[in-house]
Order: C-alpha cells, then sequence, then structure tokens
C-alpha cells in the first residue's frame, strides 16, 4: 500500500505521469497456480493472486480469495505476471518497410528531443494484438531517429484491447551514442560527446531565462520545444535512456555523466558491457542489454557474447533484457525465447547465464526497474496493475503460450488477425464459394 | 531485421547502374555445325571442391534417443560412425565393436547435422560493412551469370556460431534477392576454410536464385527502369527464358554462339541439372511461377520465405515443390503481412515439404527452436506431429531441396557422418549441441576449448575464444 500512497503522492505533486485509469478494471483472483512472482523469487506452488481494482492486493501460497472476487482455477499451471518489453516499437508500426504506417523515426523533423511518441501510438494496430497474447502487456517503447542527438520522449505503455495504450507518457529521453550516434553528430565519437554537452548546456541557458531565449538564431542549436524536453532530463524528470555498446564507450558515458549528477541514466544494447561490468556497477546505472546478439557484426560489438547479461549480472549489474533494434515491433515474445537460452547457457561449459527466476524476472520486473516503473508493473508484488498471464506449460519453453490474458485486471481477448487467417486456411481447398466467404 | 535492412540499403544505393547486361543471347547463329565447327565443351566445374573429410576415429554414440531425420525415433539408441560414414543406426541391442570410441548419450539426443536451406553466410558476413556486402549484384535485374560462392568470405564468424550454437553442418548460400535471377547458389560444409573451395560441399548439385515480388521491382523500379511492377517481374523473366530456350537449343544443336555466362547457367536449369531457389512470399505469386516454369519446361525445387505457402498448400503438394519458412517472422514488408505461426505445420499436414530456414545469422543458431515453435503451433491447431517428423523440418526435407539427400540429411548406413549430439531434447529452449561430428570428424566439443573455432576476424579482438 505504501506503494500506492507514494504514487498518489507523486500525481498529487503534479509530476507529469499521464497513468491512464483502466477503463473496465476488474476484480480476478487466480488460485492453484504454479506462482511465479516476477520479482527474482522462486515459483510457488499452490499459489493464489488476488486483483481488485485492476491492481494485485495480494500473491503467494496462502493467500485467501475474498469473498465476491470471481475465481479462476488454473489448474496447476503457471502463473506469471505479464511480460515487459524493455524495447520495443509496438504501437508505432504496423508494416515495417511501408513508410506511411512507420512512426518511430522522424528523420527530416525540425525538431528532436521534445517529439513525444505518445499520441503517435496505435493501440488497434495488428502487432499489439500478437504479442499481446504472448503475454507481453507492457512495453517501453522507443523512439527512433530524428534529425538531431537526441530522439525524442519515449512512453510506457498497455498493450490491452482498448482505445488507450499510454500508461506513462514522458517516461523517458532516448539517446544513442557508438557508431549511429557519431553519424548523428556529424561524422565522430569526439562530435557526439560534445553535442551532448553543448545541447544540455543550451537547455540550462533556456531554463535560466526563458524570455532571453531566442530559439531561432544561427547560434541556437535548440529550439524552445527540444530544451524544454532537455531540461526534463537535467533535473532527472525524465529518465535518460542511452544506446551504448562498445567497452571504451560505455566507460566514457559513465564519465560523462558524472558532469549531470542530476540525470537518472540506463544504458541500452551494452554488448560489451560485460567486459566493463563492475565499473556499471559501480556507477549503479542498471541496463537494458542485448541477450543473444554474438556476432562482431559492427566494429562495436567485437566482444558480443551470449554470456553478456550473466557476467553483468554476476558482477552485480541490474540487467535485464530488451530487443534492440531486433524484433522490437512484431514479436515481443522473442525477449522469453531468449530468457530461456540464457537458462540454457547454464548448461553450457565456460558460459554464463542466469537462473530461471533471474531470466524470468529479466522479462518482468527487470525491465520496469530500469525504467523506474518497478512500483507499479513488473511483478505480482501488492500494489502493481493487475496484469497477469496464465500459461499452458514453461512460459521460457518456446512451445508455451498463454492461455489466459489479464491486464489491469481485464481478460483479453485471445485472438489477432494471424489466427483469423489460420482458421480460415486450416483447410486452404474452396467449399461452395471463395474462402473470402469464410469468417 | 536484418533483412530488411539489407533489403532497403539496395533500395537506397544511389550508385550509377553499369551499363552491363546481362545475358547476351543476341549474338549471331552461325549456321548448320558441322564437327569441325562444334564449339568446345565447357568445364562444368571450373572451381572444384577441394573439401576433404577431417581425421575421424570410430566411434559409438550410446544411450540417447536418436531422431533419424527421416521421421524415426528411437529410445535408447546407438549411432555408429567409420571412416567418415554412419556405419549403423539401432537400438541397445546394436553391437559396438572393439577400439570403437564411446560417447555416452544417457539423457541426451543425436540427429543428423541441421541443414539450412537459406543463408547468406560468407555473402554478408560479420561484420556488415559495406565492404562486404556481396550478396546482391544489383546492377541488372538478371544476372544468372554470378556465382555466390565467389563472394564467400570463409572467415565469417557466423559460421562458427552456426556450428558450435546451431549444429549446423551443411548450408546452401544464395544471392540475395534484388535480382529476379541473383546467381547460382553454393553448398558449402560447414567447416572452416582458407578457401571457399575447401568448404565446397563435394558432389552437390548448383541452384539458381530468383526473386518474386517486392524486391527486384522496388530496386529497379527506383532507378526508372524496368522491372517496376509484378507484371514487370514476369515479363522480364519470361524474355530471359526464352532467350535461354534458344542459346540452349543451339548449345544441344552443337551450333556455335558466343559463350554467355548467364545463358549458360540458364540452360542447365533447362536441362535439370541445376536446382531453382524461388524467394517468394505470397501465395498468388507462387501460383504464377508454377506455370512459368511449366510455360519453359523448368521445375522448382523451393520457394524460400514462403510465408503463405499455407494457402495454397494442396498445390504445392500436387506440384512437389518445398517451402521453406520461418516459424514466425512476418509484417516486416507487406509480402509477409500474412504470415502466421501455423504456417509449417499447416504446409506439413497437407502433404507438402516443409523446411525450416533462417535467411538470418542469429536464427541460424537456433533453427531447432523455430522448429519447435511450429511444431507446438501445429499441436495446438489440432494437428498431430510428432517430433522426429518435425525434425525431418531441418534434415532430411532441406537435404531434398538442395540435391544432397543422398548423401548426408538422415542417420543412414553409408550417408555422411555429419551427426549433432545435444545436451537435451532440441525441441527444448534450454538444450544445446554438446559434440557435432561433420564426416564423422569431431568438430565442436563444447568440453574441449581447442575444439571451438576462431575465424582469422576474431583472432587478437576483444572477445577471442569466448564462449559465444
Amino acid at each position: 500500500m505504501s506503494r500506492l500512497a507514494s504514487l498518489t503522492l507523486r500525481l498529487a505533486a503534479g509530476a507529469a505521469m499521464a497513468l491512464s485509469a483502466p477503463a473496465l478494471a476488474q476484480d480476478i483472483a487466480i488460485t492453484n497456480a504454479r506462482l511465479v512472482i516476477g520479482d527474482g523469487s522462486a515459483p510457488v506452488d499452490a499459489g493464489t493472486v488476488v486483483v481488485r481494482g485492476g491492481r494485485v492486493v495480494a500473491a503467494g501460497a496462502n493467500v485467501a480469495v475474498p469473498a465476491g472476487v470471481p475465481s479462476v482455477d488454473a489448474g496447476g499451471k503457471f502463473v506469471t505476471p505479464g511480460l515487459v518489453a524493455g524495447f520495443s516499437r509496438i504501437g508505432l508500426v504496423e508494416v515495417s518497410a511501408v513508410d506511411a504506417t512507420e512512426d518511430s523515426n522522424s528523420r527530416t523533423s525540425i525538431f528532436s528531443a521534445a517529439i513525444d511518441i505518445a499520441p503517435a501510438l496505435n493501440p488497434l494496430g495488428t502487432p499489439v494484438a500478437v504479442s499481446r497474447i504472448d503475454g507481453v502487456t507492457r512495453a517501453l517503447v522507443y523512439p527512433g531517429n530524428s534529425s538531431g542527438l537526441f530522439a525524442g520522449r519515449g512512453a510506457l505503455v498497455d498493450l490491452g484491447a482498448d482505445r488507450d495504450m499510454v500508461t506513462r507518457a514522458g517516461l523517458f529521453q532516448y539517446v544513442e551514442f557508438g557508431e549511429e550516434g557519431a553519424a548523428r553528430a556529424g561524422g565522430s565519437r569526439a562530435a557526439t560527446f560534445l553535442h551532448f554537452r553543448a545541447l544540455l548546456q543550451e537547455a540550462r541557458d533556456y531554463g535560466a531565462n526563458r524570455a532571453a531565449y531566442d530559439g531561432r538564431s544561427t547560434d541556437n542549436m535548440l529550439r524552445r520545444a527540444d530544451a524544454e524536453a532537455l531540461l526534463r532530463v537535467l533535473d532527472g524528470r525524465d529518465r535518460l535512456f542511452i544506446k551504448v555498446d562498445r567497452a571504451s564507450d560505455i566507460l566514457a558515458v559513465i564519465r560523462l555523466l558524472g558532469e549531470f549528477p542530476q540525470i537518472k541514466p540506463t544504458l541500452v544494447g551494452a554488448a560489451e558491457g560485460w567486459t566493463v561490468a563492475s565499473e556499471i556497477a559501480a556507477a549503479r546505472i542498471p541496463v537494458i542489454a542485448v541477450a543473444l546478439t554474438d556476432l562482431p557484426d559492427s566494429f562495436e560489438i567485437l566482444a558480443s557474447t551470449q554470456s553478456n547479461i550473466g557476467r553483468m549480472r554476476a558482477a552485480g549489474v541490474n540487467v535485464s533484457i530488451g530487443l534492440v533494434d531486433d524484433e522490437e515491433v512484431h514479436k515481443l515474445g522473442y525477449a522469453r525465447q531468449y530468457a530461456g537460452n540464457l537458462v540454457a547457457l547454464t548448461r553450457v561449459p565456460g558460459a554464463t547465464g542466469l537462473s530461471w527466476d533471474q531470466a524470468f524476472a529479466a522479462i518482468t520486473s527487470g525491465p520496469a526497474s530500469a525504467a523506474g516503473v518497478d512500483g507499479d508493473v513488473g511483478s505480482l508484488r501488492p500494489g502493481r496493475v493487475g496484469d497477469v498471464v496464465i500459461w499452458d506449460g514453461d512460459p521460457l519453453e518456446v512451445t508455451s503460450v498463454p492461455v489466459a490474458v489479464y491486464i489491469d485486471g481485464v481478460e483479453q481477448p485471445m485472438t489477432s488477425r494471424q489466427r483469423r487467417l489460420r482458421d480460415r486456411y486450416m483447410n486452404p481447398v474452396e467449399g461452395d464459394l471463395p474462402n473470402s466467404y469464410d469468417r | 531485421m536484418k533483412l530488411v535492412n539489407r533489403i532497403l540499403a539496395t533500395a537506397a544505393m544511389a550508385a550509377a547502374l553499369s551499363a552491363c547486361a546481362a545475358g547476351g543471347g543476341s549474338g549471331t547463329s552461325s549456321g548448320p555445325a558441322t564437327a569441325a565447327a562444334r564449339p568446345a565443351p565447357v568445364n562444368l566445374d571450373p572451381y572444384p571442391s577441394t573439401y576433404r573429410p577431417f581425421a575421424s576415429v570410430p566411434t559409438a554414440i550410446v544411450g540417447a534417443t536418436v531422431f533419424d531425420g527421416e521421421g524415426g525415433r528411437i529410445e535408447n539408441g546407438t549411432v555408429l560412425l567409420r571412416d567418415g560414414k554412419v556405419e549403423a543406426v539401432g537400438g541397445a541391442d546394436l553391437a559396438v565393436p572393439a577400439g570403437y570410441t564411446r560417447v555416452d548419450g544417457t539423457g541426451k539426443f543425436v540427429t543428423p547435422g541441421i541443414i539450412d536451406v537459406h543463408s547468406h553466410l560468407g555473402d554478408y558476413p560479420s561484420p556488415s560493412v559495406e565492404a562486404h556486402s556481396d550478396g546482391n549484384e544489383a546492377t541488372d535485374p538478371t544476372t544468372p551469370e554470378v556465382w555466390a560462392e565467389h563472394s564467400i568470405w570463409p572467415q565469417d564468424p557466423g559460421f562458427t556460431r552456426a556450428l558450435a550454437n546451431g549444429g549446423v553442418t551443411s548450408l546452401l548460400v544464395l544471392p540475395g534477392s534484388a535480382n529476379l535471377m541473383g546467381g547460382r547458389t553454393v553448398t558449402l560444409k560447414n567447416v572452416p576454410g582458407r578457401t571457399m573451395q575447401q568448404m565446397k560441399f563435394p558432389g552437390a548439385p548448383y541452384g539458381l536464385k530468383m526473386a518474386c515480388g517486392e524486391n527486384p521491382k522496388r530496386v529497379y523500379g527506383s532507378r526508372g527502369r524496368m522491372p517496376s511492377t509484378r507484371m514487370g517481374n514476369l515479363a522480364v523473366n519470361r524474355q530471359t527464358w526464352a532467350r535461354a530456350a534458344e542459346y540452349r537449343r543451339k548449345a544441344d544443336a552443337g551450333e556455335s554462339q558466343p559463350r554467355d555466362l548467364a545463358m549458360e547457367t540458364l540452360s542447365e536449369v533447362l536441362r535439370g541439372n541445376i536446382l531453382i531457389h524461388n524467394h517468394c512470399y505470397r501465395s498468388d505469386e507462387m501460383a504464377i511461377v508454377l506455370d512459368m516454369a511449366e510455360e519453359f519446361g523448368y521445375s522448382v525445387s523451393t520457394f524460400h520465405h514462403a510465408v503463405e505457402s499455407y494457402k495454397i498448400a494442396d498445390m504445392l503438394r500436387e506440384a512437389n515443390v518445398c517451402s521453406a519458412m520461418w516459424a514466425d517472422w512476418w509484417g516486416f514488408k507487406m509480402e509477409s503481412y500474412d504470415g502466421i505461426p501455423e504456417n509449417i505445420a499447416l504446409v506439413h499436414n497437407a502433404g507438402a515439404c516443409a523446411i525450416v530456414h533462417s535467411d538470418d545469422a542469429n536464427q541460424i543458431q537456433r533453427l531447432n527452436q523455430e522448429a519447435a515453435k511450429a511444431l507446438a503451433a501445429g499441436r495446438r491447431a489440432g494437428i498431430n506431429i510428432s517430433e522426429a517428423t518435425a525434425m525431418t523440418w531441418l534434415t532430411i526435407n532441406p537435404a531434398r531441396a538442395m540435391g544432397i539427400d543422398a548423401m548426408t540429411g538422415s542417420l543412414r548406413a553409408g550417408k555422411m557422418g555429419d551427426v549433432v549430439l545435444w545436451n537435451g531434447n532440441p525441441f527444448s529452449v534450454y538444450s544445446r549441441p554438446e559434440r557435432v561430428w561433420i564426416d564423422g570428424a569431431l568438430m565442436f566439443d563444447a568440453y574441449n576449448p581447442r575444439l571451438r573455432p576462431v575465424s582469422d576476424f576474431e583472432l587478437g579482438q576483444p572477445g577471442e575464444g569466448d564462449v559465444k
């Protein structure tokens, strides 16, 4: 309850968190579960989870179902929190290569840091339902590239079958260092660091005297709206998610952040993070990392290995899984396949993986923690949103799928456009009429 | 989404077009040939394989569950390898001769080496820098004269990952899909080599990569040249086949004509010596390609990326064409919009040939998991498929599609000793290859760091020799 209280307090304090109230919040209890809380603790048999008013009120082995709360017997199946995608562009893209349906990139916009993806989200896009019925209930949605160094403001969303995806708009600002950052800053890593400092200094100047700030002269690098967005980064109102992979870049970014003590950073990607894991741990910066990247696809990820996350975890880093520039639109469920693979590594000599409990946390409470929203989403601890999934098997196995999905306590339809196609073509040979009449 | 990146990068290339036109075929005929004027015979194998099996010892894998790659399953099985070949496969009663190295497979699984029918390893190697982009000769919509083997970089680290993490022992490397006719494919044994020839699968037939749909029409249409539409795709294909038919007629009649490498490849297709591997997503386009093949007298081995095969699975069975598919890729481009997770199982269930392929340096490392997804999706749709049957999607079926099924693709006495020992059921996410034999030689052993190949590129770099 303290979490709820603190949330209320923050809302009352006027923090810009557009927490949308679930439209159809429900009470639901699921009993007889192999219950996974999602915080890294071990599964509990014969567990019960109770959701009231769209929030978890209790979950564990000896939890009673309050009178009047409808109850579902899970029959011993796995029951878990909904998965939290640590890196996605869900809701922003329908068909990746069809530009008109691709709203993540703003490469020729005159704005950068101020670009807020929230109003572009489309909850009725077909990828939303595909990942929803695969057990993904929340996602961090990242902007793609802007014309500047800062990409814009990302959000926490839900994948519920309703008209509003936004859980919290403007949760974080996104910036890429390394090769991509160098390209955006004019060609070199050196220019990236200079741009970063100069842009933030200009935002400070703007904040110190808004009236005097022109924003239109050729000396200005920032538009007023972009400066306003960067002020939110500077004072920690918006977190700063930083894509960075090469070991030397990670260390340079950690040093750079030392100049900006108010910034709340999260590292993203971190393909070579394992080689500087102790430094990341010492800096206490959470990481949303690539999981199975193991090829030197570029010169900034030469040391990439599937042991990356396991080794960072072993060094004390708060690390979780993100499908970083991977399957971030159409197959968010890949994160649980990756988590399962990290468990597989525990049986490979010389590799470092995660325990099952750690791996499951890396796709639920882990990304939520890295975004500072683990008090609200990502586990079945009391006070969290009522996102609950019942599975037909071990949720980290690629052969398993959800049998029921609840978001904010609301039972979700287990269908998608893909399922409709499947049903139409179970027998492709036409009957009396063409298949187009079959629905 | 590497595939998409590759496609977009191709489309974005603003390079000036070469004036080179693929396929002459307009050379003047020199009248009836006389014996003296007959053209010199063409060397059909000018870049021959120099692959030799590596040293092996007689080996017995005992006590494992065996999927034989043709749908068979043996509990507590015994697999004998000798002289690079599968010597015998049986149950616990199969005697192990004296002198064999015994490998305890208790609690583990044995399968044939995994075969990927769609890879660009070596042609689009890691690191994927512009200087390594060697998979699309995107300067003319038809380039049957190019050969994928001439782009192979043997030092691509991707080969080693496919071996150690994926148990891949053979693969088909194809040109990309920018062109309607992209060029010849090459079949490789997944062993490190100094040269491409040292990796080349001995005796494997060539294939010709063709592509339907969006890519060719976008790449060339964006440059203001034909094809810019799907009907343009067909017209260019048909005109090219017509030229090939005439070239072949003259060649077979012994009439002299200027040598044309493009027409040579197409003539070999028409003679049935080169297999067609046709990138084609949409079912309606596959149906048109099948008619085109009949029109010009060739056959299609396999439709690749066939995300809509489930819509015409009955026709594909009748045409005896394989479909090479992903378990769940969809939505990355318009022609992949109707991809569904049940595609592979539905194609199989209709009695057509189903294959799980990768087209990806990452997914080639876990094709077993992709087959597991497809199997599970099929079962949930009510299609009863055994694990042993699903294993055929990774073994004998791709071997058939590549024309190497008499040599590998299943654990049958006399075939190549291409074998994977998994540390658990390969249809579980928790299982990995523990040992991999290629032609009976142990080429990977998870417990022996010396049996973990490191490419030249990774030598002296961060992470060299790591368990990747």
